[in-house]
């Protein structure tokens, strides 16, 4: 099988890999980069745990040939923390239960982060909008929901 | 085993695409037949870069669209806000920043409810040979397409002559059970030369021409759109699927048409 050199930026730092011909960028994070964050979930674009962010946009890493990142700024879940300091929005899931069996989780970390960096004090039907192509089984969505307004200094049901 | 190859213009494009290869637009449904093994000829093609392609612009009394635009790129347009609530009822905001607008002009039923809007607005494409061909024409042949989509171009529909509305089970996103879209021009009070869209009523998108007819010269109320319902499914024979039957959709579709005559623009 024929591989492709492909060369990118991941969470800040420069990856040069080779991907196979027809390769998603899922598989090539997880096998290729060994970023394991993002999720395969459903490979047809329904759930949303793949999301990551490419040049500032989320996108769906099961849905995107790797080739195509080329050149290209790709965030995951990996990126987010700081060493042992957690992201804003990492610390908000946690305190606000918006996890459970967590396989959902970096996608919606994902969408989460791609709104508050265009709009850093969403309103509740904004946040809802930007999770609508993720689905999660476990919580209902409200933590999720609250986790994101927390993260964005906004008062949630408990704190509200 | 599938092979990707890259080319710099929409013409190269489209010369090595014809035949046992597939064009790779945002990738959201070519990239799904290949992670479930279900591509159907060996070869991918690409554009080494869509970004000329992802114009919208208006000239004169068109707007033109990119055939490589993103739902997203049509939602952060002001010069197609009309179609912005049709935009927003494609996936979520991921696949808005993916799926292009002329990969929906291909896209199979339950998807493709964008193109459903450009037929009802009597979309102009602008092809990769230089051609030009009406939305109408290309769907009513899309399978056997060889040509690739260079660019959409629309006319702006005047104050709230253009309508829209998906119909799903799944709230706030979910695939379409039926999508409907209408361009309602009117002179004084009375409704001249509309075009209604039926998605999900037919294999490709289809125009309602009994109810079109109907509409002719009618006003915009109860007593003025009773022809059209009983019209609305005339001609059209919609397909049993997982999501509805046809049955269903035939019963459902005048319910759904008067909403959207008489009710305006679009729902969640």
């Amino acid at each position: 099988m024929t591989k492709k050199p492909v060369q990118f930026q991941l969470n800040g730092s420069p990856v040069a890999v080779f991907s196979d011909e027809g390769q998603n960028l899922l598989d090539l994070l997880r096998r290729g980069v060994g970023d394991l964050s993002p999720k395969y979930g459903c490979g047809q674009g329904t759930c949303g745990s793949c999301t990551v962010i490419i040049d500032g946009e989320p996108r769906l890493s099961c849905l995107t040939l790797a080739e195509t990142v080329e050149g290209q700024h790709v965030e995951t879940t990996n990126g987010l923390a700081n060493g042992p300091d957690l992201h804003a929005l990492q610390e908000a899931f946690m305190e606000n239960f918006a996890a459970q069996c967590g396989y959902c989780t970096p996608g919606m970390l994902m969408a989460a982060k791609a709104l508050l960096d265009r709009t850093p004090r969403p309103s509740r039907a904004e946040i809802v909008e930007a999770i609508s192509g993720n689905i999660c089984r476990c919580t209902g969505y409200e933590p999720i929901i609250d986790a994101i307004l927390a993260a964005s200094g906004q008062p949630t049901r408990r704190t509200g | 085993m599938v092979t990707v190859t890259t080319v710099d213009t929409l013409q190269e494009a489209a010369a090595s695409s014809a035949g046992e290869a597939v064009f790779l637009g945002g990738g959201t449904l070519v990239m799904r037949s290949v992670n479930y093994g279900e591509l159907t000829v060996p070869q991918i093609v690409r554009l080494r870069s869509a970004t000329a392609l992802r114009d919208i612009r208006a000239d004169g009394t068109r707007i033109n669209i990119g055939a490589a635009a993103t739902m997203g790129d049509v939602l952060r347009s002001s010069e197609v806000s009309f179609l912005h609530p049709v935009a927003r009822q494609v996936g979520g905001p991921a696949i808005r920043n993916m799926a292009t607008v002329g990969g929906n002009i291909f896209a199979p039923h339950p998807y493709g409810d964008f193109a459903v809007a450009l037929l009802a607005l009597d979309a102009r494409l602008r092809m990769s040979d230089g051609s030009e061909t009406d939305l109408e024409s290309l769907l009513a042949a899309r399978d056997s397409e060889r040509r690739l989509v260079e660019s959409v171009s629309i006319v702006r529909p005047a104050g709230d002559d253009f309508r829209f509305r998906k119909v799903s089970r799944v709230k706030p996103k979910g695939v379409s059970v039926m999508s409907l879209a209408a361009w309602l021009p009117r002179s004084a009070g009375r409704i001249s030369g509309a075009r209604i869209a039926f998605g999900a009523m037919a294999p490709t998108p289809v125009r309602a021409r009994a109810a079109e007819a109907a509409l002719e010269g009618a006003t915009l109320d109860e007593n003025g759109i009773a022809g059209a319902l009983s019209a609305a499914t005339q001609g059209l024979s919609p397909p049993d699927d997982g999501l509805a039957s046809g049955w269903y959709r035939s019963q459902v579709a005048p319910v759904h048409l008067k909403r959207l005559l008489l009710g305006g623009g679009s729902r969640p």
